[in-house]
C-alpha cells in the first residue's frame, strides 16, 4: 500500500450544465452506514431551486425541439457514459450504504439498462399515444402527447442511483426539463451522475440536480408557480396531501409512481389535439 | 347615389308547444323523481320569466344520490357485460336524437343560447357523445390501459351553464361506458335539460341509481366533491373553482378531471385567408355568446394586415343579430344570469378604464332579459385584465404583432392553456404554430369545432385530463400506474 493521500471529491449541485455550490454556502455531513463521514455535499436552498427552475425553463424550448432520434440517442449515450464509469458508482455506493459488492453491482447494471429502455422510448411513445381522429366532418384530426414543461422531481432515499434514474430519465424522453432533489442519505450516486450528464451531448439545464432537505425543499417546489409537474414517489405518502394541495395554485400536475412503464412517460406530457380542414 | 343594402328578416320563432315544463322539479334518485325540500327559481334569461321552481339538494339528497349510486355500481352495473352497458348507451343516443328538437328548444328556453345552436350543435353532438362511448363499453381491453381495466365507482360530475346537455353528455357518457355510476349536478341556472334527461334514462330503461342527478347550487357541488362515497370527480367550470376541488381532493383517494377556464389566442397571419378568418374570428367569439371556455377572446392580428381585418370585423359584427333565441335566424341570445352580465360589465369597464378602445355592434337589445352587444376592444397590450381574465361574454381583445415568434410569445403568455387558433395559407407556418402553442386543442383555419372522438382539455392552468376520444375514456379507467 503506498501512502499516497488520495484526492477526495467535492461534491457540487448541477444547474444549467455547471457544478456550482449553493449560493447558501450551507453544507450538510453524509454518513456512512457504520457512521463514519464520507462527505460534505450542498444543503440547497429556496434560491438554488429557483436558479434551477430558471435553467430549466431556459432548455425546455430546445429540448422540446429536439427530434425523438436526437433524444434517444442522447440518453443512450447517458447509458454508455455510466457504463464507462461502473466501477466509481458501484464503488460509491457500497461506501455510502455499506450494501455489498455484487449488490451495488446489480443496481448500476440495472440503472445502464434502465436508461437504455427509456432511451427506446423517445421514438415511439407518439405513435404509441397518439391518435388520428375520425371526427364527423371533413377536418383532418389528431392528437399527440407533448411535453408538459419544466417538472420537478424528488428522488426516492434508496436505491440511490436506479431510484434516481427513474426519476429524471422518463420526464426527460417525453421533452421535458427537470430539477430534481437527490436522496438525501445517499446523494453521491446523483452528483456522479452530473459528471456523466455532463459528457453526454444533453443540453445544459435539462437536468439539473440539487441536494439537500426534502422537508426544506419540497414546500418550494409545490408553490412554484413556474413548475408545471411534480413527481412525488421519493417523498413519504404521509406528505402527499399537503404537497398536493400547496400544488394546487397553479394545477401542478402531481404523481407518485410505483413502477416503470411507459405511463410514467405520459404522465408528464400533454395531448394537443390539432384541427384542420379538409377541401379544395 | 349609393343605396343601402339591407336584409331583413321575418322573425321566425322555434314553437315551445313541445315542451312541457313542470312548475316544480325534483332530484332523480335511484331512478325515480324525488321531492326536493328547499326551491329556487330557474328563469328564461332572455326574458326573466320564471320557468320552473328547482329543488336546492342537501346533505341528505346527496347521500341518497351517493347511496344510490354505489347500490347500482355494486349489484348490477360492474356485474354487467360490457356489451349489454353498451346496448343502454346506444339507447339513450337514440331517444336523445328522437326527442332532440324538445331536448334543443327546453335548452334555449333555460339557457339563453339561439336555437339555431341549441338544435345544430348542442343537441347533435350531445346525442353523438353517448353513440361514440356506446361502442367503447365492450372494447375497454383494448384501450390502451392494459389488459383489466377497471371503473373507478362512483363518479361525482359537476357541469356549468353554457352548454348544459353536452356537457352532461361529456360527463356522463364516458363514465357509464367505462362501468362506473354517476351522480352529476347541472348548474344552478340551467337545471332542466338535465331533468328531461333524467326521464330518458327512464325510457331507456337504464338501472335504477346507475344515474342520478341531484340539482342545486355550489353548495350542493361541495357536498359532491367532500362525499367519501365518489371515488372519481369530474369537474367543468372556472379555474378558481377548479383550484377549490384540487385542494379538497389532494389529502383523498379520489380520481379528478378538471376542464376550467381559458383565454385563447386566435392568430391571423397576414398570408391568411381574409374574409375567411373574419368569419372564424365571429365564430371564435361570439358562438355562445362567447359563453365558452376555448373561445378565441384574444385576437392576435399581424400588424401588416390589422386595419383591414379590424375594418372587416366590425362591418360582420354590425350584421350579427342579436335578440330573441327562439328566433331561427338569431345569431347571438341571452347572457345566460344577471350575475354574468355584471361581470361581463365589469371587465369591459376595466378595458375602458386601462386605456383600450371599446367598439360595440349597433344593435337594439331587448328591454327585458340580460343582453350585452357583440364587442371589440382595440389598442390592447398584454397587461390589460381583459387580456389577462376570462370574460366569458361575447368581448374580443385586440393585439398585434410583427412576427411570427411575436405572435406565439403573446399567445403563451398565459396561465391559460386550453385552445388557439391559427389563420394561414402556408401548411408548413400553420404545423409550426401549431407546435409553438402550448395549448390542448388548437383549431387551424377553422374554430371552435367539437366532436366525440376528438380529445378536448388544457395545459395548464386550463386543467387535468382530456374529455372525448381514448384519451378522455382513459379518465375514467384505472389503469395507469401512477395515483
Amino acid at each position: 500500500m503506498s501512502n499516497r493521500i488520495d484526492v477526495k471529491k467535492t461534491y457540487k449541485l448541477f444547474i444549467n450544465g455547471a457544478f456550482p455550490r449553493t449560493e447558501s454556502g450551507r453544507t450538510y455531513e453524509v454518513k456512512n452506514a457504520k457512521g463514519i463521514f464520507i462527505a460534505n455535499p450542498c444543503l440547497a436552498s429556496r434560491k438554488d431551486l429557483r436558479d434551477a427552475v430558471v435553467a430549466a425553463r431556459a432548455a425546455h424550448h430546445g429540448w422540446n425541439k429536439a427530434t425523438a432520434y436526437n433524444k434517444g440517442q442522447i440518453l443512450y449515450r447517458l447509458a454508455e457514459m455510466l457504463e464507462g464509469r461502473r466501477a466509481q458508482f458501484v464503488d460509491e455506493i457500497v461506501t455510502v450504504t455499506g450494501v455489498s459488492k455484487a449488490k451495488a453491482e446489480i443496481e448500476v447494471t440495472d440503472s445502464v439498462d434502465r436508461l437504455v429502455w427509456y432511451a427506446g422510448w423517445a421514438d415511439k411513445i407518439s405513435s404509441l399515444s397518439g391518435a388520428l381522429n375520425p371526427v364527423a366532418g371533413p377536418y383532418y384530426n389528431f392528437t399527440i402527447p407533448e411535453s408538459m414543461g419544466v417538472i420537478a422531481a424528488i428522488a426516492p432515499e434508496t436505491p440511490s442511483l436506479l431510484g434516481f434514474i427513474d426519476s429524471i430519465a422518463p420526464i426527460i424522453v417525453g421533452g421535458n426539463t427537470v430539477v430534481v432533489l437527490a436522496s438525501t442519505k445517499a446523494p453521491l450516486s446523483a452528483m456522479s451522475f452530473a459528471e456523466v450528464i455532463a459528457t453526454s451531448d444533453l443540453p445544459a439545464g435539462v437536468i439539473n440536480i440539487l441536494t439537500g432537505r426534502k422537508d426544506e425543499i419540497t414546500p418550494w417546489m409545490a408553490s412554484h408557480m413556474d413548475i408545471d409537474g411534480l413527481d412525488i414517489s421519493g417523498l413519504s405518502s404521509k406528505k402527499h396531501a399537503e404537497v398536493k394541495s400547496t400544488g394546487a395554485q397553479n394545477l401542478k400536475r402531481i404523481y407518485s409512481f410505483k413502477s416503470d412503464e411507459p405511463g410514467r412517460i405520459l404522465a408528464f406530457m400533454e395531448n394537443k389535439t390539432v384541427w384542420h380542414p379538409i377541401g379544395l | 347615389m349609393e343605396e343601402k343594402l339591407s336584409f331583413e328578416y321575418a322573425p321566425a320563432p322555434e314553437s315551445r308547444a313541445l315542451v312541457t315544463i313542470k312548475p316544480k322539479y325534483g332530484h332523480f334518485i335511484g331512478g325515480k323523481f324525488v321531492a326536493g325540500s328547499k326551491h329556487f327559481p330557474t328563469i328564461n334569461p332572455a326574458t326573466e320569466e320564471v320557468l320552473s321552481q328547482i329543488s336546492l339538494a342537501a346533505k341528505a339528497d346527496v347521500d341518497a344520490a351517493v347511496k344510490a349510486a354505489r347500490k347500482a355500481y355494486t349489484t348490477t352495473w360492474s356485474k354487467m357485460s360490457g356489451k349489454e352497458r353498451g346496448k343502454y348507451l346506444f339507447r339513450i343516443a337514440r331517444i336523445m336524437q328522437e326527442r332532440s328538437r324538445e331536448f334543443a328548444v327546453l335548452e334555449t328556453l333555460d339557457n339563453g343560447k339561439p336555437i339555431r345552436e341549441s338544435r345544430d350543435v348542442d343537441v347533435p353532438l350531445a346525442a353523438a357523445h353517448f353513440f361514440y362511448h356506446a361502442g367503447w363499453a365492450d372494447k375497454l381491453e383494448y384501450a390502451g390501459l392494459g389488459t383489466t381495466p377497471k371503473a373507478h365507482g362512483v363518479a361525482g360530475q359537476i357541469i356549468p351553464w353554457n352548454f348544459p346537455l353536452l356537457m352532461l353528455a361529456w360527463k356522463v357518457a364516458p363514465a357509464l361506458a367505462a362501468g362506473n355510476t354517476v351522480v352529476l349536478k347541472p348548474a344552478e341556472t340551467t337545471s332542466l335539460t338535465a331533468l328531461l334527461f333524467a326521464e330518458v334514462c327512464q325510457q331507456a330503461e337504464l338501472p335504477a341509481g346507475v344515474v342520478n342527478i341531484v340539482t342545486g347550487d355550489g353548495s350542493t357541488g361541495a357536498l359532491i366533491v367532500n362525499h367519501p362515497g365518489i371515488d372519481k370527480i369530474a369537474f367543468t367550470g372556472s379555474t378558481e373553482v377548479g383550484k377549490i376541488i384540487a385542494r379538497a381532493v389532494a389529502p383523498t383517494k379520489k380520481s379528478v378531471t378538471l376542464e376550467l377556464g381559458g383565454k385563447a389566442a386566435n392568430i391571423i397571419f397576414d398570408d391568411a385567408a381574409i374574409d375567411e378568418s373574419v368569419e372564424g374570428i365571429v365564430n371564435g367569439i361570439f358562438f355562445n355568446q362567447g359563453h365558452v371556455c376555448c373561445a378565441g377572446s384574444r385576437l392576435i392580428l399581424q400588424e401588416s394586415i390589422a386595419d383591414e381585418v379590424i375594418e372587416k370585423l366590425k362591418n360582420r359584427m354590425a350584421k350579427i343579430r342579436v335578440g330573441d333565441p327562439m328566433d331561427k335566424n338569431t345569431d347571438l341570445g341571452a347572457i345566460n344570469s344577471k350575475e354574468q352580465l355584471l361581470k361581463i360589465g365589469e371587465l369591459s369597464a376595466a378595458g375602458d378604464s386601462e386605456g383600450a378602445q371599446r367598439w360595440s355592434a349597433p344593435c337594439d337589445l331587448p328591454g327585458k332579459g340580460f343582453w350585452f352587444a357583440p364587442t371589440i376592444f382595440t389598442g390592447v397590450t398584454q397587461a390589460h385584465r381583459i387580456a389577462r381574465e376570462e370574460i366569458f361574454g361575447p368581448v374580443l381583445s385586440v393585439l398585434t404583432f410583427r412576427t411570427p415568434q411575436e405572435a406565439i410569445d403573446k399567445a403563451n403568455n398565459t396561465p391559460f392553456g386550453l385552445s388557439a387558433g391559427i389563420w394561414s395559407e402556408k401548411g408548413a407556418k400553420v404545423l409550426w404554430a401549431s407546435q409553438q402553442l402550448r395549448a390542448g386543442v388548437i383549431w387551424a383555419n377553422t374554430f371552435n369545432k367539437f366532436d366525440p372522438a376528438s380529445p378536448f382539455g388544457g395545459y395548464k392552468e386550463s386543467g387535468w385530463g382530456r374529455e372525448g376520444g381514448r384519451h378522455g375514456l382513459s379518465a375514467y379507467l384505472k389503469g395507469v400506474s401512477h395515483e
